[in-house]
């Protein structure tokens, strides 16, 4: 999409000024760079021996492939929990039954009001005193991404639903489905095609969130990987930006994945 | 119960900051995400460029690891010092990482917001001869906020939440003292977590009704 | 309906991680090392000097060279041991759960932790120290940190010891990583760090020339090797075997190895505290 319609296509001076302007951006831009090349240079932040670390093989084999296997099996574990309890949310929101919407609402109300970083705290530092024996930094760190996002999810799938035509609803039941058939067969089916994009942008969402799962020591790309390069080559800048560009790069796949999803839905 | 009554003052003063670290960075990321939006449909590819690179970035990346960034990349390698107090210093630079995090989905919605403006309302200002900065300032972006109130509501609690992240940076805010308080008062678990949990739907509810209330009086009618 | 959900999805992960470590059980480490012929040790992974994963896949530092030592006494070889990890958080859970049989990770002995579980050793007394800028003179000790930023790692109690008892005046710093600490010392932006003085050994050594211990303790640090509460079977041939360490040299040899090059001036070996 350009917006080229909120200016006058130049003319040649407009064209003149365009290229002087556009060479003073690029010009702060440099200067912005430069200084913060100038400082990190005084730090000694671009040493050699500062990156050269990241380019090692058993350096990816020991910290960065065991921390990138910690996130995506807390994200897929996230995501796969996370969807089944906004499906089941979704639906008993909108059920005919007041006992039965009214609290799940409430539950989802309350989870997407909670910041996850809490919620992962209290499942982690609190479980001993509530079952007596401590979970594991991974079980945390997956109770909360699933509450947190499910509960986002649930409303997605909510939304999608109720944005269906009405027609799609009376047609079913018209032909003698039952309740829980026509949500199962023909609604939820279709409300998921819908939000796909909304639904893949919020599972970028619980992939970044499990970053988090460093405050209690989980071993994903962030503890294991940044901390774990960092204690052994005291480089916890550049391990930063490495492991940075590692999820902008699985988020940008992810993001195509979405765009591609929409685009094949609408032909 | 005792527990969040014995310590009611560390709680609210805990609170408090989540509200300022919110209020600050909110209207930081507002200004930030305005001036992007400007940026990325501005004429000049450059300002295109860097604004459309800066958002993916900073939307891509985990807020912990933007918070690190500010916290040990401008902080300690850039020598950037806001202060000579570190509570305050490790306060805003907690600030500036929220913001940067934050603007860039104000962006993507403020964004989303232009396209539902109709061309004609574009068009019909540069007919009466508005360049680029009055179409955008006085007849697009007006316009385009107007149609975003509730997705922006939905950032703004979002911000919210993440204010507890700030704890990367050094900063003592409601989910630093819970942690604590769960230590301390490993028999309250419970109350203590649903006394935290409670505060956070206080600050995001009122939030989301009150945004919801403002999409529909600010909607624009077509 | 909101109570049952939380409860089940506690249930659902506490069981999904309570059937990960399925293991049969021995009374004693002692048992375990003899029929099993392996062992799993709890150890830190981001210590230098200490505990340390190495890009290898390996451990390295004097924790790991102690627990090889006691491993093999007990009848365990170096290749039978399993590393894990743990966190000031989690050792005493790991020990009570069976998850590890032995923890040796920068352990202190105290009372509080005596209730959850057994120590044997102590086989290092540290202390708790200050590290600091090789050029700066004026850091001499805890108290001369008015006026002075100081680092810790979150959720560590030594920081706030340095404030109540020494220097009122000093601005504290919490991180997440001792790295993150290492990296603000450096850069000038605080001033010192502190913990244990062998830990800090560990990161002088690492940016020799760079940064220094000040060698001031003011505080003793008895670091056991912790065990199943009441396992006292394993407790005496744990300290039968540290014992042996002490008096056959290799406990100065693997301390020397792993923080000799820090400068840190390497005590004798504590005694034994069999209780």
């Amino acid at each position: 999409m350009t917006y080229a319609n909120l200016y006058e296509p130049p003319g040649p001076r407009g064209i003149r000024r365009n290229r002087t302007l556009a060479a003073g951006v690029a010009l702060v831009l440099l200067a912005v760079a430069y200084f913060v090349f100038v400082r990190f240079d005084e730090k000694d932040q671009w040493a050699a021996d500062k990156w050269a670390p990241l380019l090692r093989g058993d350096v990816w084999a020991t910290f960065i492939l065991p921390g990138l296997a910690g996130t995506l099996a807390a994200a897929v574990t996230g995501v796969v929990l996370a969807g089944l309890f906004g499906i089941v949310f979704a639906t008993a929101r909108m059920s005919d039954h007041r006992w039965i919407r009214v609290p799940a609402a409430a539950v989802v109300e309350f989870f997407r009001s909670v910041p996850l970083l809490l919620l992962i705290f209290f499942a982690f530092f609190g479980s001993f005193a509530l079952l007596g024996t401590n979970i594991s930094a991974f079980s945390a760190v997956v109770f909360g991404l699933t509450l947190y996002n499910g509960s986002v999810i649930a409303e997605i799938i909510r939304a999608g639903v109720q944005s269906l035509p009405r027609g799609q609803r009376e047609a079913a039941f018209a032909i003698g489905m039952r309740k829980g058939q026509v949500m199962r067969l023909v609604l939820l089916p279709q409300a998921l095609r819908a939000m796909m994009p909304a639904l893949v942008s919020q599972f970028v969402v619980l992939l970044k969130d499990s970053a988090l799962g460093l405050i209690v020591g989980y071993d994903e790309l962030v503890d294991r990987g940044l901390n774990g390069i960092a204690a052994n080559f005291s480089n916890v800048i550049p391990a930063a930006i490495l492991i940075a560009a590692i999820f902008i790069l699985i988020n940008l796949s992810l993001d195509r994945l979405a765009h591609r999803l929409s685009a094949t839905r609408r032909t | 119960m005792d527990a969040l009554l014995i310590e009611s003052d560390t709680v609210f003063a805990a609170f408090w900051m989540t509200v300022r670290l919110t209020a600050v960075s909110a209207l930081g990321s507002l200004v930030l995400g305005v001036l992007l939006t400007a940026m990325r449909v501005a004429p000049l590819a450059s300002l295109r460029g860097a604004a459309s690179v800066y958002v993916s970035v900073a939307r891509n990346t985990p807020l912990t690891l933007v918070l690190l960034f500010t916290g040990l990349g401008v902080g300690a390698n850039l020598g950037v010092e806001l202060s000579d107090d570190i509570a305050t210093n490790n306060y805003w630079l907690a600030v500036i990482g929220l913001t940067a995090y934050t603007s860039a989905f104000v962006c993507e919605a403020l964004r989303s917001g232009l396209n539902t403006v109709p061309v004609g309302q574009a068009e019909a200002a540069r007919s009466l001869g508005l360049g680029f900065v009055k179409t955008l300032g006085l007849i697009t972006l007006p316009q385009a906020f107007r149609s975003v109130v509730a997705p922006l509501g939905s950032i703004m609690i979002a911000l919210t939440k993440n204010t507890t992240i700030a704890l990367v940076v050094g900063v003592s805010e409601a989910s630093v003292r819970m942690r604590e308080m769960i230590e301390t008062y490993g028999d309250q678990v419970i109350e203590i977590f649903f006394g935290f949990a409670a505060g956070f739907v206080l600050l995001c509810l009122p939030m989301g009704l009150a945004f919801g209330w403002l999409s529909r009086r600010m909607a624009v009618a077509r | 309906m909101f109570g049952r959900s939380l409860y089940a999805v506690f249930a659902v992960v506490t069981l999904a991680t309570a059937c990960g470590g399925g293991q049969e059980s021995y009374a004693s480490v002692v048992d375990k090392a003899k029929n099993a012929k392996k062992l799993v040790i709890g150890v830190k992974a981001d210590q230098p000097g200490l505990g340390l994963r190495t890009p290898n896949g390996d451990f390295s530092g004097f924790d790991i060279e102690v627990a090889t030592y006691v491993a093999k006494q007990l009848g365990v070889e170096a290749k039978d041991i399993t590393w894990k990890e743990t966190v000031s958080a989690n050792r005493e859970a790991f020990i009570e759960q069976g998850q590890v049989d032995m923890v040796v990770a920068t352990y202190s002995i105290t009372d509080a932790r005596k209730q959850k579980v057994s120590f044997a050793g102590p086989y290092f007394v540290a202390g708790q120290d200050l590290l600091v800028r090789a050029a700066d003179a004026a850091l001499t000790g805890p108290e001369a940190l008015n006026g002075k930023k100081l680092c810790s790692v979150a959720g560590s109690t030594p920081a706030q010891k340095v404030k109540s008892e020494y220097a009122k005046e000093v601005q504290l710093q919490e991180e997440r990583t001792y790295s993150a600490c290492v990296d603000r010392v450096l850069g000038g932006q605080l001033d010192a760090i502190t913990t244990d003085d062998v830990i800090l050994a560990g990161y002088a050594a690492q940016h020799a020339g760079k940064l220094k211990v000040v060698g001031k303790p003011f505080s003793t640090e008895k670091y056991g090797i912790g065990l199943k509460k009441d396992d006292t079977a394993g407790r005496k041939a744990v300290n039968d075997a540290l014992e042996k360490m002490f008096s056959d040299g290799s406990w100065t040899k693997a301390l020397q190895a792993s923080v000799g090059s820090s400068g840190f001036a390497l005590p004798q070996a504590p005694k034994l505290e069999r209780y």
